[in-house]
């Protein structure tokens, strides 16, 4: 059988969508970050998460290290505890502290993480000793209003 | 007034059933079509390549307005660098695989099940039959699978010529920094959540229009207003799919 | 030609067959022997077709048995058909020819898809079956460019690709002008002698079928009512023969399609 234009034109036409599918990858979807690299998994106990959301991201000193995988309840200690996917080229000490920050005023929300002073660093598995959680606007404006209203009949 | 809805569920039923078997059939004789690949590529140029400058087009266009609606709302907020992020996960989340599945439905998959349906109206089917030859293996397989390897590429320069269109429009033309359209995107737009999960849905919708299309052209009345009428349904009956489809695979793969 | 004593290429015993409950078919018995080129004739719609797509298993009968070279089309699977198949060419009414390749590809068609050959073997074969139809000078033309007797030609050069035991002509002559009519006719008949195959057609053209075949059955209304040698028939007292041969309006052939009479079917709507 032999070559046609036909064949020509269908390999012109592969090597395009090729090309877009590379292009979606690299350029629009950043294949070098976080998405297929080797990470392990730390979990982290917080009392509120507030409105932190499975793949959010994971920050140190304002970069991203990682991503939420996943979130659940533990009803014996009623406490919310999220793992957490890290690449693996990052390592932390473990007494690392986890806290629920928002990016900017009402931004989205993501794990910061601290790290301590320990020796001995996090292994896959591990439990952050220490966090805090996430804060909550309407307590914050709650507990706001309800100082105002104690400090007003003493002026 | 009862009974002719019951007689059109029935044969609804009946036309189901049929398009299974039809499938099973399909997946049966392709290992025959791909033993000769050159029959399928012949359909992947005939579906793939002769829909490529309308996708371009049409991707550009889309892309362009995309741009310029998306300025104009995001610029009110005062966030007019995540152009880019409103422009890319539009594209690939929804719009690409679908726009793209839509006028690949129109432009392909009509030409398809005409081109079935009039070998039927004209016995060729028929007379490959009696050749010894299974019309399934030797027509419907490959223009299924050129159809099913030409989609999801096809949305993809769909979702690629949107991008840069509305990178055209944002940056170009309206002055978005560039830097920040570019790196909010990436930023925001996951390979495996946002770009995998597109290439799944316009796969998913490959096969259903190609199905439709040789389905329906395998089984339209062998006349002339049958080949019509045919035509007709696979445009119909493959944007009901995609949408319906679109509907299903976006509730299971973007929640949360 | 003679009948020989040998056992028979096609042979059909009480065929009855039926769409839903309309019978199409109703005890058929024909028999074909090598060497023959035998008219099956009748009206439109009286079956003929049926029982072509009867003998090459596009349809299986209701009742009774549709024998092929002893094997009996009733009972053999989708591979065992198509062996059998590769052996058979069929002519199909308006040639269904493959309106996207060219006269060359068309008949080489059946030989890319079940032989090995090389491709100058190939053409050497397609460009002989094209001059064995007088269109070799053709073979680059597309079916689109064709006469309708053109297009059969080169049908039938594609139904001979691999010399069949057995041809099957569905109206072979219909809508060709006279001289068309003759060529094709012709072909036919040499084509058969050539191959030492068994030809079926089936036809409503009386003057050229009487003038090239061995044997010829007439059906009506899904029953074999005349059979004979065209000389036979020609000779034939039969009301029908006589009336379908000299092409007369009025005679046995049935106007209505059979029903109850119209009185009863009124009386009996009425009546519920």
């Amino acid at each position: 059988m032999s070559r046609s234009t036909i064949d020509l034109w269908v390999g012109l036409f592969v090597l395009m969508g090729g090309a877009a599918l590379l292009f979606l990858a690299l350029k629009v979807g950043n294949l070098s970050a976080a998405s297929f690299t080797e990470s392990y998994t730390i979990e982290a106990r917080f009392a509120n998460i507030g409105g932190l959301k499975v793949r959010a991201p994971v920050k140190v000193a304002g970069v991203v290290v990682g991503r939420v995988a996943d979130i659940r309840y533990d009803n014996e200690r009623f406490e919310a505890v999220v793992s957490m996917a890290v690449e693996s080229r990052y390592e932390f000490p473990r007494d690392t502290i986890g806290a629920i920050l928002t990016s900017g005023l009402l931004g989205e929300q993501y794990v910061g993480l601290e790290p301590g002073g320990d020796e001995r660093m996090l292994k896959a598995g591990d439990v952050l000793k220490i966090t805090q959680s996430a804060v909550v606007l309407e307590k914050l404006i709650g507990q706001f209003l309800f100082n105002k209203a104690a400090e007003a009949p003493q002026p | 007034m009862i009974r002719n809805i019951g007689a059109r569920v029935i044969d609804g039923v009946w036309r189901l059933g049929f398009a299974s078997r039809f499938l099973f059939l399909l997946l049966r004789y392709s290992g025959q079509s791909f033993l000769r690949l050159h029959l399928t590529l012949r359909e992947i140029y005939f579906s793939g390549v002769l829909s490529l400058l309308i996708i371009l087009v049409s991707g550009l266009f889309v892309g362009l307005v995309l741009g310029l609606q998306g300025y104009e709302t995001l610029q009110r907020y005062g966030s007019s660098e995540a152009l880019g992020v409103l422009v890319a996960l539009s594209l690939t989340r929804e719009l690409g695989p679908v726009v793209a599945g839509l006028l690949f439905a129109s432009r392909a998959g009509s030409a398809v099940t005409a081109e079935i349906g009039l070998m039927k109206t004209t016995e060729q089917l028929k007379a490959m039959d009696m050749m010894a030859v299974n019309p399934i293996a030797r027509v419907a397989a490959p223009r299924f699978w050129g159809g099913v390897i030409s989609m999801p590429l096809l949305a993809a320069l769909f979702s690629a010529m949107g991008i840069l269109g509305g990178w055209l429009i944002g940056v170009a033309f309206i002055g978005v920094d560039d830097g920040a359209f570019w790196s909010q995107m990436q930023a925001a737009v996951d390979i495996r959540y946002d770009i995998v999960n597109g290439v799944i849905k316009s796969f998913v919708f490959g096969v259903a229009v190609s199905l439709i299309a040789v389905f329906e052209g395998y089984d339209c009345e062998p006349t002339a207003e049958g080949v019509s009428r045919a035509i007709t349904r696979t445009v119909v009956s493959s944007a009901l799919a995609i949408l319906a489809l679109d509907f299903v695979l976006t509730s299971f793969m973007f929640r949360g | 030609m003679a009948h020989r004593e040998e056992k028979a290429l096609v042979d059909l015993r009480q065929v009855h067959f039926a769409y839903g409950k309309r019978e199409i078919l109703s005890g058929i018995d024909l028999t074909v022997h090598r060497g023959q080129l035998v008219a099956i004739m009748g009206g439109s719609g009286c079956g003929k077709t049926t029982l072509l797509r009867l003998i090459g298993g596009q349809l299986k009968a209701s009742a009774g048995s549709v024998t092929v070279d002893g094997q009996d089309m009733g009972q053999l699977g989708t591979e065992a058909l198509y062996a059998l198949r590769r052996r058979m060419g069929m002519l199909f009414q308006f040639g269904a020819l493959f309106t996207d390749m060219s006269v060359f590809e068309n008949v080489a068609f059946p030989l890319r898809e079940h032989t090995d050959l090389p491709e100058s073997m190939l053409r050497d074969l397609v460009l002989m079956k094209l001059q064995a139809v007088g269109l070799l000078g053709g073979h680059a033309l597309m079916p689109s460019e064709l006469s309708g007797g053109m297009a059969r030609r080169v049908a039938l050069a594609r139904a001979i690709a691999l010399d069949p035991m057995l041809i099957m002509y569905d109206e072979p002559f219909a809508g060709l002008d006279p001289i068309s009519l003759g060529v094709v006719g012709q072909l036919i008949r040499r084509l058969n002698d050539a191959l030492g195959a068994a030809s079926i057609m089936v036809t409503h053209d009386v003057v050229e079928s009487l003038s090239i075949v061995d044997y010829v059955y007439f059906v009506s209304d899904g029953r074999i009512v005349a059979k004979g040698t065209p000389d036979e028939i020609r000779e034939s007292k039969d009301e029908f023969v006589h009336q379908f041969v000299h092409a007369e309006p009025d005679g046995p052939v049935p106007f209505h399609m059979k029903a109850a009479p119209i009185g009863e079917l009124l009386m009996g709507e009425g009546g519920q």
